[in-house]
């Protein structure tokens, strides 16, 4: 078991239900400092609800959210993000309009304090452009710098996605299905990012990529109809025969890691 | 950019010698007064997406109160102006606090709700002279130096103010401020996992909006010398929204090149083809719409392949 104090974000029996449906029922999930904690379930089973719900984008109906300690049921969306914990959507987040510098420059423009001044030149925002090149690095974006973020390859609006989200040096990433939808190359490229990325950093991220969560998740919750059925290290979780049925729909097998997951 | 800087200062320099081409000096100053109007409720809809459907309650409120303060306080022009605004910056963050909280559809419908509120009170109070309005609203002088009872120097000083006005919004819309706008226009769950506080930002461009469509009404005003109900009735508030949509919704040059296509047909069709005239306007906005949907400019812009912002 834990230590209390390694725990940074905590659910206590958290409950969504919409208009009778039960999405979320109960879940009560511990993610430790400084791991890659990966939520997979099959689909339907309230992995994105329990994001929404963790980043106040939804407001449960019954149960608690702790981070380091603290009770944040009750907060904003907004008022999260200025904690220290950052989501990532489902369906990839870039803002198209902007380039690929633009949108790391809109993370890291806020603690500027001067996002307000309509009146100043967006020139002012120039001083950020190294701290953005540096982030664009980080995820090996660079030569794209001037690129419209419409205009990039799905794997990198991805990675664009995370420099913006690395600009606000979150303590907690939230990240919603980052391989989906990509191909291979992307998949591991992508995945190499986030091992990179993780490093002095918690990551919680919904996967249904087996093989990506076999290779970066530290542990695992295994969320089954708003509940969570197993938890704990992959090695465990993956030879639980109620995770396997879950899967696959047969305990035959033990959870394969292969490289398109189940 | 060099070619829009060109196209700027033509279009600048045209605006100067205008009056001495034989235009009629107040047609061309009701033209830019809701070009003003236009480019202003163009700041919401076209930079930040929201669709509001009673921007003639600003553009109305201050041609009222700038037409109160003038004829029955006695306030010299100038004051009487900044009156008018502030009270249009009230009113819009007084609206826009409410509406900013929904999306869409109910966002527009709040705004038409609570524009009909100030149209009843321009009806029935009793400062706005009801169905008669105020007529006889003088302009007075420049902070007593300039008088602009001449109808040239009357013009330049709404020229002035115009092109002003019209470089003010192309500061908001490349400043921080802005760059946060478009970002929300994009995504706005993800600006808002960014922390930003979205509805306070959407507040704020809704305010400097409602404020420049005040200034607008509150120089048409003075300009035509009279506030009525029709400043702040439900159909200026759809012909705002045509003139925008008509000349490129999110492009600068626009909302201008659309108010003065609407404003120029009805000022010269109203002769020829009498109440016509809004069939008419109605059948080029189905046109419009159909064909060519990014607008006059948005059209011309994409052809040239000019980023739109």
């Amino acid at each position: 078991m834990a230590l209390a104090e390694e725990v940074i974000l905590e659910t206590q029996g958290l409950v969504k239900e919409f208009s009778g449906f039960v999405a979320v029922d109960g879940v009560s999930v511990r993610v430790r400092q400084r791991e890659i904690h990966a939520l997979i379930g099959p689909n339907g089973a309230g992995k994105t609800t329990f994001f929404n719900l963790l980043t106040k984008f939804l407001q449960p109906t019954s149960g608690a959210i702790f981070y380091r300690g603290r009770n944040i049921t009750r907060e904003q969306p907004a008022d999260i993000a200025r904690h220290g914990i950052v989501r990532s959507f489902q369906i990839c987040a870039v803002f198209p309009h902007l380039t690929v510098l633009e949108n790391v420059r809109v993370a890291l423009q806020r603690k500027l304090g001067t996002s307000f001044y309509f009146w100043r030149s967006e020139r002012s925002l120039g001083n950020l452009d190294r701290r953005a090149m540096q982030l664009l690095e980080e995820v090996h974006l660079e030569p794209w710098a001037r690129t419209q973020a419409a205009d990039l390859p799905y794997g990198r609006k991805r990675a664009l996605e995370l420099a913006t989200t690395l600009a606000l040096e979150p303590d907690v990433m939230l990240l919603d299905e980052p391989t989906q939808g990509m191909g291979h190359e992307d998949v591991s490229h992508v995945t190499r990012l986030i091992k990179q990325v993780s490093a002095n950093r918690t990551v919680l991220m919904v996967e249904h990529n087996m093989s990506v969560v076999a290779s970066i998740a530290d542990t695992i919750s295994v969320l089954q109809r708003g509940r969570v059925i197993a938890a704990g290290p992959y090695s465990e979780v993956s030879k639980n025969p109620q995770v396997i049925e879950a899967y696959m729909g047969t305990s035959s097998d033990s959870l394969s890691g292969g490289p398109d997951g189940p | 950019m060099r070619a829009q800087i060109a196209l700027y200062v033509g279009l600048g320099l045209l605006a100067l010698v205008a009056p001495f081409l034989g235009l009629y000096p107040v047609f061309l100053m009701k033209l830019l007064c809701f070009a003003m109007f236009a480019c202003a409720f163009n700041l919401l809809l076209g930079f930040t997406k929201m669709l509001s459907f009673g921007h003639a309650a600003y553009f109305g409120a201050s041609a009222y109160i700038t037409g109160w303060l003038v004829t029955v306080q006695g306030w010299g022009t100038l004051e009487a102006i900044l009156g008018g605004v502030a009270v249009s910056m009230l009113l819009g963050a007084v609206i826009g606090a409410i509406a900013v909280r929904r999306q869409g559809i109910y966002f527009a419908m709040i705004t038409l709700a609570l524009a009909q509120v100030v149209y009843f009170v321009c009806l029935q109070a009793q400062f706005t002279g009801g169905e008669n309005g105020l007529q006889g609203i003088a302009r007075g002088s420049l902070l007593g130096l300039l008088s602009l009872g001449d109808d040239r120097a009357m013009y330049y000083f709404v020229l002035a103010v115009f092109v002003a006005v019209f470089l003010f919004i192309r500061r908001i819309v490349h400043s921080p401020f802005g760059q946060v706008l478009k970002a929300i226009r994009a995504n706005e769950p993800r600006a808002v996992s960014l922390g930003y506080k979205v509805d306070r930002y959407k507040l704020t461009a809704f305010v400097l909006s409602a404020s420049l469509a005040g200034l607008a009404g509150s120089l048409k005003a003075l300009v035509l010398g009279f506030a009525t109900l029709s400043d702040v009735s439900q159909g200026n508030s759809g012909e705002v929204i045509l003139m925008t949509l008509l000349g490129g919704s999110g492009t600068f040059l626009g909302p201008f090149v659309g108010a003065n296509v609407v404003i120029t047909l009805q000022e010269y069709l109203s002769d020829l083809a009498g109440s016509w005239v809004s069939v008419i306007i109605g059948a080029i906005f189905v046109v419009c719409v159909m064909v060519f949907r990014r607008g006059v400019v948005g059209e011309i812009q994409r052809r040239f392949g000019q980023r739109s912002d």
